[in-house]
């Protein structure tokens, strides 16, 4: 459709175009990514935030095509994978790695953390043992466990923390350029959250990775990405670079969010809610801009047409028809 | 301040019996809360703050052995007889969990949970009941409250659960809620909706509160006093304002440290806390926090510190290398 690349500048490593994904439930639709375009360079880190049931999962599940598109394409360094099969999608997925909230539930409870770490690589055609067996150290230590101590025993032995380590031994070791982390420290306690978010800052760097570091929670976001893509019910509200984003949001639905987020300083009262109710059903979005039900400034043209991403500031766009800064 | 305390926690201590050996879940707590006040709680999974608040309530596991008095109102809970308990939960001593559908009975509707709380412990009629509970129901911000009635929780939103639950809590005009992460569950918009009817509620109807949370953030800007909790016991504990102008305990100001700062620069590396709480099965010797804390030294591995004040009677902390104190920086 139209051609927005808000980074084209860049080389990117993925780029997603006018992604659909939708659901059939009981015979009715639910529409969980309607139209996405987005970029990530190499070496980047976008962060996608937005809330429960906005889409941000499906669509980090529909670039490593764990669910297929209905229309739309996933090119991940020129490659369509929206138009791989078999053989060629499983060689290009050893280039993308994924890390899931829950670190204990994504363990197999009965296999050795060892056994765990090196699975990707026996899946991979890796044959020699020894070899396997001296990438596994090397990722373990790598994530700040002693591969001694540690690879011979179950996932119950280890905090919720420590499995996250494991997790992200695990998405390393085939050694990929991409890692979807799909709310990885929502988990974790809040001692805990700090540790993952710096090894997977360590990470990034020692290995050379490009990540898309999906979450809900806009400070965890923000500490760890170049640049923001917030979501809302299947669509993109706004993408910019995390500071410009945080310093000058343009869309009213970036604005609430950053509101909402709780300070830990008493001096800061917390505003007065707006009043923004609840998201509408994904089963039945409003008709135009889907935050529309919620927003203090939609009006009658909110209702009739869907706003397309635009410019607003340097790197910063905007699907909205009353953004809060004025394009310039 | 104790005699106007409406809750008191006294020397409270819970044991939990397990395959491993005794744990020691709340480890001599003292606490108390004034009416119309809110006291946070704050602490990380396992430090017993769910459990300190489930021995007020009197709902601990069949198996735990708890000490102490929990005086609420002028009795102790801890001795009280049973249906004299069970007369007073509900309805003076009211409580919302962290998930509503752990509160709400998934196979009666709205209206049934809500009406037969009020005509058991408010001896209303049915009518005057239904139109109460839809009372009820607008008050904590239920759109279209008489069609909500007929609805089943799971009809509902995990934010429209949350406020059910808050109306129910609410029903009795209760002395005392405990909200124990009321929020963790929900979206940040949610979130923020919550905190504010429970503070608007608790403002109006002049209700103590006890917030729990492992969020600093969240009791910043709504408790009048707050407790962190490490392992079992409270570390520090003063009034909200002069808890975050000046800390005493590195652990409280770990956690702050820890939390990512919406001001900050994308990539700044966050001041994590080392290692990971003790095994509460195993206690530590000396200060639990010691072996995570940059100050530790001497004493802290031999002597577990007693909860003390200095400054102020109201500022207490269990530390013997307390921060702030020694630079007098003025409170």
């Amino acid at each position: 459709m139209q051609d927005l690349s808000p980074s084209s500048s860049r080389d990117p490593l993925l780029k997603v175009e006018n992604l659909v994904v939708e659901y059939s439930v009981g015979g009715r639709i639910i529409h969980a990514v309607s139209g996405v375009s987005l970029e990530v360079a190499r070496g980047e880190t976008l962060g996608l935030v937005g809330e429960s049931g906005c889409g941000k999962s499906t669509l980090g599940r529909a670039v490593l095509q764990l669910r297929r598109a209905v229309s739309g394409r996933v090119l991940f360094d020129g490659h369509d994978l929206t138009a791989m099969q078999g053989d060629a999608l499983r060689k290009m997925r050893r280039r993308v790695q994924l890390i899931f909230q829950d670190p204990i539930a994504s363990l197999n409870p009965r296999r050795r953390i060892g056994d765990i770490v090196a699975e990707p690589l026996v899946i991979a055609g890796v044959a020699d043992p020894a070899k396997r067996q001296e990438l596994v150290s090397e990722v373990l230590s790598a994530v700040g466990l002693d591969p001694g101590l540690v690879a011979g025993r179950l996932p119950h032995e280890f905090s919720g923390g420590q499995c996250q380590r494991i997790c992200i031994a695990r998405a390393l070791v085939l050694n990929p350029e991409f890692i979807i982390c799909d709310e990885p420290v929502s988990a974790l306690d809040v001692s805990i959250r700090a540790q993952i978010l710096n090894l997977l800052e360590d990470m990034k760097s020692r290995f050379g990775l490009t990540l898309l570091f999906i979450a809900h929670d806009l400070a965890v976001v923000k500490a760890v990405s170049d640049r923001v893509a917030v979501m809302y019910l299947g669509r993109l509200c706004e993408v910019g670079p995390s500071e410009q984003l945080f310093a000058h949001p343009a869309h009213p639905y970036t604005a609430l969010l950053i509101e909402a987020i709780p300070v830990p300083d008493p001096d800061v009262r917390p505003a007065e809610s707006v009043p923004v109710g609840e998201p509408p059903s994904p089963m039945a979005p409003p008709s135009g801009c889907r935050f529309r039900t919620r927003c203090p400034r939609a009006d009658q043209r909110c209702r009739d047409e869907v706003p397309e991403l635009r410019p607003v500031a340097p790197d910063q766009y905007v699907a909205c028809h009353h953004p809060l800064i004025a394009a310039g | 301040m104790n005699q106007s305390a409406l809750l008191s926690v006294e020397d409270v201590s819970v044991d939990l019996p397990t395959p491993r050996g005794n744990l020691r879940a709340v480890d001599r707590v003292d606490l108390t809360v004034g009416a119309g006040r809110t006291l946070g709680v704050v602490g990380e999974s396992g430090c017993g703050k769910t459990m300190l608040s489930r021995a007020v309530l009197q709902l601990l596991p069949k198996k735990a052995k708890l000490s102490g008095r929990v005086m609420f109102d002028g009795q102790d809970l801890v001795r009280l007889d049973p249906e004299r308990l069970r007369k007073l939960r509900g309805r003076s001593l009211a409580v919302v969990f962290q998930d509503p559908m752990t509160s709400l009975n998934p196979v009666l509707t709205i209206g049934t949970q809500l009406i037969e709380t009020l005509q058991e412990h408010l001896e209303l009629d049915s009518q005057a009941a239904k139109a109460r509970s839809v009372e009820l129901l607008a008050a904590v911000g239920i759109p279209a409250p008489e069609q909500r009635l007929t609805q089943y929780p799971h009809q509902l939103s995990g934010g429209m659960r949350q406020r059910v639950a808050i109306a129910i809590a609410l029903s009795c005009e209760p002395k005392l809620l405990i909200a124990d992460e009321p929020t963790t569950a929900l979206d940040v918009t949610i979130q923020a909706q919550i905190l504010d009817l429970l503070a608007r509620e608790q403002r109006r109807r002049h209700m103590a509160m006890i917030l729990i949370t492992h969020d600093l953030g969240v009791v910043a800007g709504r408790t009048d006093e707050v407790a962190v909790m490490y392992a079992g016991r409270v570390v520090e504990r003063a009034p909200t304002a002069a808890l975050f102008k000046n800390m005493h305990m590195p652990y409280t100001e770990a956690l702050l440290a820890a939390i990512p700062k919406i001001d900050a620069a994308p990539h700044t590396p966050l001041p994590a806390i080392s290692g990971r709480p003790p095994d509460p099965t195993r206690p530590i010797q000396g200060c639990s926090f010691s072996p995570r804390c940059r100050y530790a030294a001497g004493p802290c591995h031999r002597e577990k510190p007693a909860l003390t004040a200095t400054e102020s009677a109201d500022h207490q902390y269990a530390c013997f290398h307390p921060i702030q104190l020694a630079a007098g920086v003025d409170a």
